[in-house]
């Protein structure tokens, strides 16, 4: 009795610290650059790059698999922010990105369908059925998800206007 | 140098630069009060903090010194007519602003009577509460009138709160070009002697310190004189050096007491108010009048004739630099407009564009003033170290900003610059150096923007995931719930068909 129980308490004891051990040495890390890359990406899963979510993305981007200018609604910034933080360069003048922009509805052309409402990542526009719809500027992240589902045309991207709150003063130009 | 001058500046106290002060003729001018404009120009953010909000409706008739914007949020200040009339739009001009961007006002038509409200003046403010006197100044409008806009009611409320001990009052005006707290020195000593008095009662600190620059002779004569008989006044003539005016230089001078990195004076027991701040915050008490009015100069060489002029609030600066004579040949040797002082004014896209609470100053620049100048490498003087007054290292920041790399230089100290442009002036190679630390500045304050922004965005996205999940949840447990109904009345069918069938059989049976 007793030697059964004490021969099965060494080989459990053994074993969990080989497991330990073995944890500890062995471990297979997740990315971390990948977690950091998250943490730039806009964050609201839109799904434009053509991956699950802005994880996949990440990942995809830090495996090479992705180019760096795969997020639309990144734009520009978020491009020159991953190409700093993986050492690539890009050229930016390729990208055609004019500012952040963000969809505004055509009242006279909105038929009050809500199609746009329910695919919104972030629930920006506001409407019921019959009701002209709106954008909520704050929220939207210029993904254009909402673009393609409108009938009517409705749906245009506008640059984000730049306010005196917003601006600023230019960059002198270097000696 | 003297020997004075050589051991400061071994001890790497020779902060700051002593640009041509060019404040005289204009200083020694009578004060002159500009007649009311046909129309005023009233943009909703005068001040730092959130815009005013309009409280009028477009065709309204109001009075001179009627509330037409109040204000919102924590720090703001309201808005009053500077004059009787009508109010003709609310819409967007031009703002006094580099960008040439505009902002929403409120247009006002003038009726030309400059009809006053009822005006609910104090006969004795030292009776008042001190809190009683923060919301007074607070309804009043007041801001700072140095030049930043300050509301200075959340200044007043905010050192009592802290318990200040000093109060320093800013009579430096070491920008150049500009007299206007000079000339009201001048010419309303006791009436700012009689403010600052409210001020420390308001503030609850015992003493109060005047800091003057010893090149305003005549302003520091009529001060002494009128505040002799009133101790805790004290008049303090401070050397004349750029950038002797702002806060923290000011306040080490004064008080031998410096501000630390990222800190401000209430932290060491110290509040600071403009001159013309003491003014406005006496009227508003004494008389009950609001902030509608300010006495701004009218400077540069393009000016036919520069001096003091006392302006309604919206006044478009065209029209007071006709009031003031125009400009040299209809402005033809014009290089640059300056609202503000011409270190750390705002250049301006054109004459038409209001006067509002801060504008210190109005200045016409030909070329030889501006003196623009192509940029050349830098040759690592280090001028601009000797002459930034926060001591930090310009041209280091520099570099890094022009490599785009902002946060090592927020690393050495971007965040302690006060934008004085010292560095800018000394510069042998002329390279613009203030001008990229407030490029650095914004462009911080836009990333603090996106993060804040990028954060919000997952939270929607993430609340709109909990949501849909919620939502199918519910329907999941709708569908169960009606499955179950059904079931169970079927059951029950069921069960009452079976009893029905048994109570036939028996009925059946016992027959």
């Amino acid at each position: 009795m007793i030697a059964a129980i004490l021969s099965l308490t060494v080989l459990g004891a053994v074993l969990g610290i080989a497991l330990g051990v073995a944890n500890k040495f062995l471990k297979v890390e997740g990315n971390p650059i990948v977690d950091e890359l998250i943490a730039l990406m806009p964050g609201s899963n839109c799904g434009q790059c053509g991956f699950p979510g802005c994880s996949g993305a990440a990942e995809a981007i830090v495996a090479g698999t992705a180019p760096p200018t795969c997020c639309p609604p990144g734009g520009k910034a978020l491009v020159s922010a991953i190409a700093a933080k993986l050492g690539l360069s890009v050229d930016l003048s390729a990208l055609g990105d004019d500012g952040p922009k963000i969809a505004t509805v055509a009242e006279e052309l909105c038929i009050g369908c809500c199609r746009c409402a329910k695919v919104c990542p972030t629930d920006a526009i506001l409407g019921a059925a019959k009701q002209i719809h709106s954008v909520f500027r704050e929220a939207c992240t210029g993904c254009e998800a909402c673009i393609e589902k409108c009938p009517t045309e409705a749906l245009i991207m506008k640059p984000v206007p730049v306010t005196l709150q917003h601006w600023v003063m230019p960059k002198p130009r270097l000696a | 140098m003297g020997f004075m001058n050589l051991f400061k500046h071994f001890l790497g106290d020779d902060w700051g630069v002593h640009p041509d002060d060019r404040k005289r003729p204009a200083a020694d001018r009578p004060l002159r009060v500009m007649p009311v404009p046909e129309k005023l120009y009233l943009p909703l953010q005068q001040h730092l903090g959130g815009p005013a909000r309009p409280v009028v409706l477009v065709g309204q008739q109001v009075k001179k010194g009627e509330l037409i914007a109040e204000a919102q949020g924590m720090i703001s200040a309201p808005i009053h007519a500077p004059t009787s009339g009508t109010i003709v739009a609310v819409t967007d001009i031009t703002a006094p602003h580099p960008s040439g961007l505009t902002l929403p006002a409120i247009i006002l038509a003038a009726d030309g009577r400059d009809e006053w409200i009822d005006c609910q003046g104090c006969a004795d403010p030292f009776a008042l509460d001190p809190v009683d006197i923060g919301k007074r100044v607070a309804a009043a409008g007041v801001v700072g009138l140095g030049g930043a806009a300050f509301p200075s009611a959340v200044k007043l409320t905010g050192a009592a709160r802290s318990k200040v001990k000093t109060l320093v009052i800013n009579g430096g005006e070491c920008e150049p070009y500009l007299s206007c707290d000079d000339r009201q020195m001048r010419d309303r000593a006791a009436e700012i002697v009689d403010g600052i008095r409210i001020m420390l009662h308001a503030t609850g600190a015992a003493e109060a310190l005047v800091g003057i620059e010893d090149n305003k002779p005549e302003a520091i004569a009529a001060m002494q004189a009128a505040a002799a008989a009133v101790p805790e006044v004290q008049i303090r003539p401070v050397p004349a050096r750029y950038p002797m005016g702002s806060e923290k230089q000011l306040v080490q001078v004064l008080t031998g007491k410096e501000v630390a990195a990222e800190s401000r004076t209430f932290d060491i027991g110290i509040v600071v108010h403009n001159v013309g701040t003491a003014l406005a915050v006496r009227a508003a008490i004494r008389d009950g009048r609001p902030l509608i009015s300010r006495v701004l100069t009218i400077n540069g060489n393009c000016t036919n004739d520069p001096g003091n002029i006392e302006v309604l609030v919206g006044t478009l600066a065209e029209e007071v630099i006709a009031f003031a004579g125009g400009l040299k040949g209809d402005g033809i040797g014009l290089a640059r407009r300056v609202m503000g002082g011409p270190m750390m004014g705002m250049q301006i896209p054109h004459w038409r564009v209001p006067v509002v609470k801060g504008t210190s100053g109005i200045l016409a620049f030909d070329a030889q003033e501006v003196a623009a100048q192509e940029p050349d490498p830098c040759i690592r003087c280090g001028s601009c170290v000797k002459a930034c007054p926060m001591g930090l290292l310009p041209l280091e920041m520099s570099a890094r900003i022009g490599n785009a790399a902002y946060d090592e230089a927020v690393g050495i100290g971007l965040k302690d610059c006060i934008a004085c442009g010292c560095c800018a002036y000394v510069c042998p190679s002329k390279i613009p150096l203030v001008q990229y630390f407030v490029h650095a500045k914004g462009e911080l304050a836009a990333q603090d923007r996106n993060k804040l922004r990028n954060e919000a965005t997952k939270k929607l996205a993430q609340q709109r995931q909990e949501r849909l999940d919620r939502e199918a949840r519910e329907r999941a447990e709708a569908a169960a719930k009606r499955k179950a109904e059904r079931e169970a009345a079927a059951a029950a069918k069921a069960a009452a068909e079976a009893a029905a069938r048994q109570a036939a059989e028996t009925e059946g049976e016992s027959a």
